[in-house]
């Protein structure tokens, strides 16, 4: 099943394995450097699901989250949190933005592909 | 790209690519707090760096580094929080620690042994910061493979609340879900698979996370057969009905072969966004069977000691262990200025430098071509005016306008080289016990990346040498007057076609009668020699020459300026020396801006066709008779404006013939050093003033003093690229100093 996925990550490093994780399984990747890169990327796009990092210069994920969800257009697009720690706050401030799921930062890429099919159907 | 067809070793080199960028942005945020202009942007500049570089260390499993990024995140979050002012004591640490980070990070990508004794001290440091939380952050897990699930913080969180038992639809007063790595093997059903009862009820916030029932249901269906009856005892009438609310919950039969929290880990994602039960049918044979309205709502991951559906606990604050990342709400308008200046950056593609120096080699063809093109047309005899004549002008102008961008393609600012000289001037300094301050200046002045790489070593001796020798001790400096923490100011500019960089201490300057004394001590120079202060100055690039009276630990490892000397000589540079006493000693270092093509004079000495560096020459004269005047035989000068200019016969120089008799018509070059001296070279003929493309003399060649590079000439002939100052250095000295002195000493 291909998915059309936009990733969003400060991490040169992270988008590459993102990619590396998705295209092999057939999906469409969009990349943004962080959440008002994002934001940009995202118009005219519908990707089937997001995701994206925390910590980011210019926007961090949070406000990301919620400058995507302020759009009804993308009012239940799953947005799936890269976080490199698996501390319950920071899942739960995630999910309190409006983000459907989290990943832990290192990503095994079945998992991450498995993740997304998951939530985006 | 890379021949390397592996794309995970692409993504780890790129990843060690930006690393250094990272480390940059790191050292320049801890720059900018230590000249007090931070904000709160600037830390988190500074965490974000290492915090990306935590997280692409994890995804290589870079062990160590990802332990030691952890333990200074960890540090730098509370500084975030605002839970730790960054005192100097503070910074310091910080700055070493980002110097131990840069040493793991190049460590990691040779995949060499870790200093484990160094980061274990630094952690120490680290951790001091922390004060009572220390350790409390745990460390990630052991398991630094890829697992998703495996990085467990151990965060001792007693925080129990009901799961979404709340019907108001007030996020913030969610308790945090459990850990969802709270599972473990020991709570994890120890059956593999069998027949289970599952009931989901939706929450009210479930649609606001994007998840959606539909699909968890389908995902389920994977695990095995499955039976669903849905529940719409919840459901209100169409008038009622909020369709941003679920309102209908699932009771499903699954029979699986997988075990309880695999069938859980469908629902991680909803985990107190909803009620769940999932329980084995064969264990609740023993239960009395339950209708779903009074089922009582429980979250299948939940530690036993956290399952307490029953009672509302207000919200607890996040435990001080836990750090609350300060978002950068987008819709502030109260921005520092600093991040309204943090335009996105560039978009910036990656070339391999392979691909690059092919393009410069072929922009030289392209040179040498044009050349040649140009020596045909001007003897095939046609008019200056013709198509073909101005066509190649156009082509020359575009030549030209090629070959610049190209290098421009290899410049690079000199900021990550200076970077690197302020650690060592904190390393150095604190090794010899002295209060040294860097300033840089112009780091963003662009040079060759060649050029750039091989200034690291002899700046860094040079630096180590200012903080050495060319600084006092405090109690020194305060004795003579001065402030007891000394400077070191190191600079980069462009001027005419070349980029000066400058090493400047404002220490005590060179000891003139000292170095005399010890280059005579050594018998390096005789004892009566009479020396100007320029010509002492320079006897530190003799070689064997050292002043430090007792060899410390930063110089005198048998590495000398003339080390130094040879290195940027080797890049087509010089080196030359100012000093006051009382005031400092500054070393400027010339260096062409690009080592593949340089704007030359060819020109003809004894029937042989050499280029000289067209910016070293500042005009071109024709003698007459009485022009040149004698001081004492074989040395010569002429009166250029009120001047006298040494004279040096170029073919005698080079050994192409004896030296002239006559200079009678003889066309001189008047040439331009650095440090403004000049001196007239005489030549048989010029020939023509056109770019040349720089053809480095391997090293098997004997490095001839005055002969820089080779090129190729537009004819296919083969032209040596003189650099003077060699000839005018071994000229002079030999006219200055007594024979005594190796003539090689003073030339490379």
């Amino acid at each position: 099943m291909s998915l059309e996925i936009l990733a969003v990550d400060d991490s040169r490093t992270m988008r590459d394995m993102i990619k590396l994780a998705l295209l092999p399984a057939g999906f469409t990747v969009h990349t943004a450097d962080d959440g008002v890169h994002g934001i940009e990327v995202l118009d005219g796009l519908e990707p089937d699901a997001i995701i994206t990092d925390i910590n980011m210069p210019r926007m961090d994920g949070f406000g990301f989250i919620d400058a995507v969800r302020d759009q009804d257009k993308y009012r239940s697009t799953p947005i799936l949190v890269l976080t490199t720690e698996a501390a319950p706050e920071l899942k739960q401030r995630a999910r309190a933005a409006g983000a459907t799921g989290w990943i832990v930062k290192p990503f095994d890429p079945a998992k991450l592909v498995k993740a997304l099919q998951m939530v985006a159907g | 790209m890379s021949t390397d067809n592996d794309p995970m070793a692409e993504i780890r080199a790129s990843f060690f690519i930006e690393c250094e960028e990272l480390l940059e942005a790191l050292q320049d945020g801890l720059q900018i707090i230590e000249d007090g202009a931070d904000d709160a942007e600037t830390i988190n500049i500074v965490f974000r760096a290492v915090h990306s570089i935590k997280g692409g260390a994890g995804a290589f499993g870079l062990e160590g580094l990802v332990r030691f990024a952890h333990r200074y995140e960890t540090v730098l979050d509370e500084v975030r929080a605002g839970r730790l002012d960054v005192g100097p004591d503070a910074l310091k640490v910080f700055f070493q620690a980002a110097d131990h980070l840069s040493d793991l990070v190049r460590i990691s990508r040779e995949d060499a042994p870790l200093p484990t004794e160094t980061t274990t001290e630094l952690l120490g440091a680290l951790d001091a910061f922390l004060g009572d939380n220390a350790g409390a952050e745990g460390e990630p897990d052991e398991d630094i493979d890829f697992q998703p699930m495996g990085l467990s913080f151990d965060l001792d969180l007693d925080d129990s609340g009901d799961d979404a038992a709340d019907t108001e639809l007030n996020l913030d007063d969610l308790p945090p879900p459990p850990a969802f790595d709270a599972y473990d093997e020991a709570t994890a059903a120890e059956m593999t698979g069998g027949a289970y009862e599952i009931t989901f009820i939706p929450g009210p916030e479930l649609f606001d996370t994007g998840n959606e029932p539909a699909l968890l249901l389908r995902n389920l269906q994977t695990l095995g057969d499955m039976t669903v009856r849905c529940n719409l005892f919840d459901l209100p009438p169409l008038t009622k009905l909020v369709p941003e609310i679920p309102h209908i919950g699932w009771t499903i039969t699954l029979t699986t072969t997988v075990e309880e929290n695999e069938i859980a880990s469908i629902f991680e994602f909803v985990e107190g966004l909803c009620t769940l039960k999932i329980s084995s049918v064969d264990a609740r044979a023993d239960d009395p069977p339950s209708s779903i309205a009074d089922q009582i709502p429980v979250a299948a991951l939940k530690k036993p000691s956290t399952d307490m559906p029953e009672t509302i606990d207000p919200p607890q604050a996040a435990p001080p262990t836990a750090p609350e990342p300060t978002p950068i709400a987008a819709t502030t308008n109260d921005k520092p200025a600093k991040q309204a200046a943090s335009a996105p950056a560039k978009s910036v593609v990656r070339v391999d430098l392979d691909r690059i120096e092919r393009l410069v080699n072929l922009v030289g063809e392209l040179v040498i071509n044009q050349a040649m093109l140009s020596q045909s047309l001007e003897k095939s005899g046609l008019s200056p005016h013709s198509d073909a004549i101005s066509g190649l002008e156009d082509f020359q102008r575009l030549t030209r306008d090629i070959q610049d961008s190209v290098m421009m393609i290899r410049a690079q600012p000199v900021k990550s080289l200076f970077q690197r000289m302020s650690r060592i001037v904190r390393e150095s300094s604190a090794a010899v016990g002295k209060d040294v301050r860097l300033q840089t200046v112009g780091e963003a002045t662009e040079v060759d990346k060649t050029v750039i790489e091989r200034l690291a070593d002899p700046l860094t001796h040079m630096i180590r040498n200012a903080v050495d020798h060319g600084l006092e001790r405090p109690d020194d400096r305060i004795a003579a007057g001065k402030e007891p923490q000394g400077k070191v100011r190191l600079s980069a500019a462009h001027r005419s076609g070349r980029v000066v960089i400058e090493i400047a201490d404002d220490g005590a300057g060179i000891n003139r009668a000292r170095v005399l004394q010890i280059a005579i001590d050594k018998g390096l120079i005789p004892a009566d020699a009479s020396l100007s202060d320029t010509e002492i100055d320079n006897l530190l690039f003799l070689p064997g020459f050292s002043t430090a009276a007792v060899v410390s630990d930063l110089s005198g490892r048998g590495v000398g300026m003339d080390v130094v000397r040879t290195a940027i000589q080797a890049l087509g540079g010089r080196i030359t020396i100012t000093s006051n006493p009382g005031e400092g000693t500054t070393f400027s270092i010339s260096l062409p801006l690009t080592l593949a093509v340089l704007d030359g004079m060819v020109i003809e000495v004894a029937g042989e066709t050499l280029v000289l560096p067209l910016n070293l020459v500042v005009e071109t004269l024709t003698l007459k008779k009485g022009d040149v005047q004698m001081v004492r035989p074989g040395r010569n000068v002429i009166e250029v404006r009120s001047g006298f200019v040494p004279l040096f016969d170029l073919g005698e120089a080079l050994g192409y013939r004896p030296p002239l008799e006559k200079f009678d018509g003889a066309v001189i070059l008047l040439i331009a050093h650095e440090d403004e001296s000049c001196a007239a070279l005489v030549i048989d003929n010029i020939i023509d003033q056109r770019q040349v493309v720089i053809k480095g003399l391997d090293e098997s060649f004997y490095r001839a003093p005055g002969i820089a590079a080779a090129t190729i000439l537009g004819d296919g002939q083969i032209a040596l690229i003189l650099d003077p100052s060699d000839i005018i250095a071994k000229a002079g000295t030999a006219v200055n100093m007594p024979n005594t002195v190796p003539a090689q000493g003073l030339s490379a």
